[in-house]
């Protein structure tokens, strides 16, 4: 049976570690994710509908997925300057900013948290300067924003940055011969060759933006209606003992989350085909 | 041999002025979102002076917080070290049926929220979850007690050794252990001599973000925790706890360890990327991420 699943091959260990492999993954991964379904479906399906589309997890839907597009949008077009500029740019330190543009994936969300609030509260360092403009940041669905731009930052100018690399020069030098001016050869010849990967960047940046939890609840206020993310919603219903609900709102998250890994998968895939 | 020969690149680049606000716009965007807030908590940390600092990191809710962090990276980062090397063995190694379905099934725990990674498990073992009263009567606890934050740490860590490995080991084919079989060596010969050797970067680079992320991980392993001062904090419970009791230099002072430890992943990384990029220069030209 298995061997005419798979290709013959001379090597060893097939069995052992593909049965290991899936084994781990149902034992940690699907067995428990699968538990959040069974729970959520314990009640009638009209029940279910009632309770993910209550006027308070609409809002929280909407504020999610709301702040998670404008900084998975605010981070694909900073993330192509920066991007841009670290491939084709030479300055002093481009070194240290290239290493650096991966703090957000190594750095906590907890600390990330703690000091955006501290930085842009209407006394901090950055929020005072925001004050006398009428921006109040901390505590309202802008510092959402703000923080999730932080924890996606990385992700366009990581999926753009190698793409810059390998464009050919010959190809904008020939364009320069016959005449193109650089905006020109911009959105004709290198826009679209990195669309994929913008569009692959901004998909992983919203993805994980929408599951952010550790860094929005210091900074958002947390006002049910106003600034309650969806995950947040998940624990507050938690703490109620309201596991029913928090496994219904779970569910609707993690059929997006499907729905976004899906589209990611694609998007490399084109991104791979249009890459060579 | 009037005007001087422009330089290569000069026709394929920007006039200077746009040069210089694109570079502008770049650095003011990554100071405002980046720069600043790492020097912010340095800053923070060391504000209210080194006495109060030193004494946040040796307070024992704060040592006993370090010891569990370490105590979940030391499962989770093992664990998941041998899933990857098994995963990447039988996804880069061998042709089969689903394999694009398997790859994207690993990758499932970094779709999935933080929150969500805890839920299903206090689902699964806590008071109301399935195995619950089973649980209860052989008096073991797994939800608000360290087993819980070891399980939700290991779900958020799973792909990251994996992820590393088989972009890696499917670049590098078979043929040196397929040499080395019909040499005469054993299974696990080939694996330690061949495979292991050619696979130590990527996998010493999975192991440092599989151990930042194991140390980092707050959403998850708060929903399992039931915040237990001493007991059941971990380091980024901790600091919550403090910035949330208005002990701020405090926070800072625990949020600068794991700064730190940030930073040295970074540093960790950049050097492996120098290494590996020096080291193979023409094979590495075609991976990416």
């Amino acid at each position: 049976m298995m061997s005419r699943l798979r290709q013959p091959s001379v090597l060893p260990g097939f069995g052992l570690t593909l049965g290991f492999t899936l084994g781990y993954l149902c034992l940690i991964v699907l067995i428990p994710l699968a538990m959040a379904f069974s729970k959520a479906f314990e009640v009638s399906w009209s029940e279910f509908w009632g309770i993910v589309t209550a006027p308070r997890v609409l809002a929280s839907y909407r504020l999610t997925f709301g702040a998670s597009f404008l900084a998975a949008a605010v981070n694909t077009g900073f993330g192509l300057v920066v991007a841009w500029v670290l491939v084709r740019y030479r300055f002093p330190g481009k070194r240290l900013v290239d290493a650096l543009v991966d703090l957000p994936f190594a750095l906590p969300t907890a600390v990330a948290g703690i000091t955006l609030t501290t930085l842009y509260s209407s006394n901090g360092l950055i929020g005072q300067f925001l004050k006398p403009l009428g921006l109040k940041v901390a505590f309202t669905p802008l510092g959402i924003i703000v923080a999730l731009i932080f924890i996606s930052l990385p992700f366009v100018v990581r999926t753009v940055q190698p793409v810059l690399e390998d464009l050919e020069h010959e190809v904008e030098e020939a364009a320069t011969s016959l005449g193109a001016g650089r905006w020109q050869i911009f959105y004709r010849i290198i826009f679209p060759a990195i669309r994929p990967a913008l569009l692959t960047g901004f998909t992983l940046a919203f993805a994980r933006a929408i599951g952010e939890y550790g860094s929005v609840i210091f900074i958002a206020g947390n006002l049910p209606m106003v600034s309650e993310i969806t995950p947040l919603l998940i624990v507050s219903k938690l703490e109620q003992y309201d596991y029913q609900g928090a496994a219904a709102v779970s569910v609707v998250m993690l059929i997006i989350s499907f729905i976004l890994l899906l589209l990611i998968n694609l998007l490399q895939r084109w991104s791979r085909l249009r890459h060579g | 041999m009037s005007a001087p020969i422009p330089k290569t690149l000069s026709t394929t680049t920007e006039p200077p002025l746009i040069r210089s606000a694109l570079l502008g716009v770049a650095l003011i965007f990554l100071s405002l979102f980046l720069f600043l807030p790492l020097v912010a908590v340095f800053y923070e940390a060391l504000r209210k002076g080194i006495g109060v600092y030193l004494a946040a990191i040796s307070d024992p809710y704060a040592l006993s917080a370090i010891q569990l962090t370490l105590l979940s990276v030391a499962f989770a980062v093992p664990l998941n070290m041998v899933f990857g090397i098994a995963a990447a063995w039988a996804i880069a190694k061998f042709e089969f049926w689903g394999k694009s379905v398997l790859i994207t099934l690993i990758d499932l725990p970094f779709a999935v929220s933080p929150v969500i990674a805890g839920l299903i498990y206090v689902l699964l073992f806590g008071a109301q979850g399935w195995l619950g009263p089973w649980l209860a009567e052989q008096n073991i606890k797994i939800i608000f007690a360290v087993p819980g934050i070891v399980l939700a740490t290991v779900f958020v860590t799973v792909p990251f050794i994996a992820r590393e490995l088989i972009p890696l080991m499917q670049a590098q084919g078979t043929e040196e252990e397929e040499a080395a079989l019909v040499l005469g060596a054993s299974g696990w010969i080939t694996f330690w001599r061949i495979t292991l050797p050619n696979i130590k970067w990527g996998l010493m680079y999975g192991v440092v973000l599989c151990t930042a992320r194991a140390m980092g991980e707050f959403g998850a392993v708060s929903v399992v925790s039931g915040h237990i001062r001493g007991l059941t904090n971990t380091l980024p419970l901790h600091i919550e706890i403090l910035y949330n009791e208005y002990q701020f230099a405090a926070a800072f002072a625990c949020a600068s360890l794991l700064t730190l430890l940030a930073l040295v992943i970074l540093a960790i990384k950049t050097l492996i990327e120098h290494y590996t990029s020096t080291q193979r220069q023409p094979s590495s030209a075609g991976e990416t991420a």
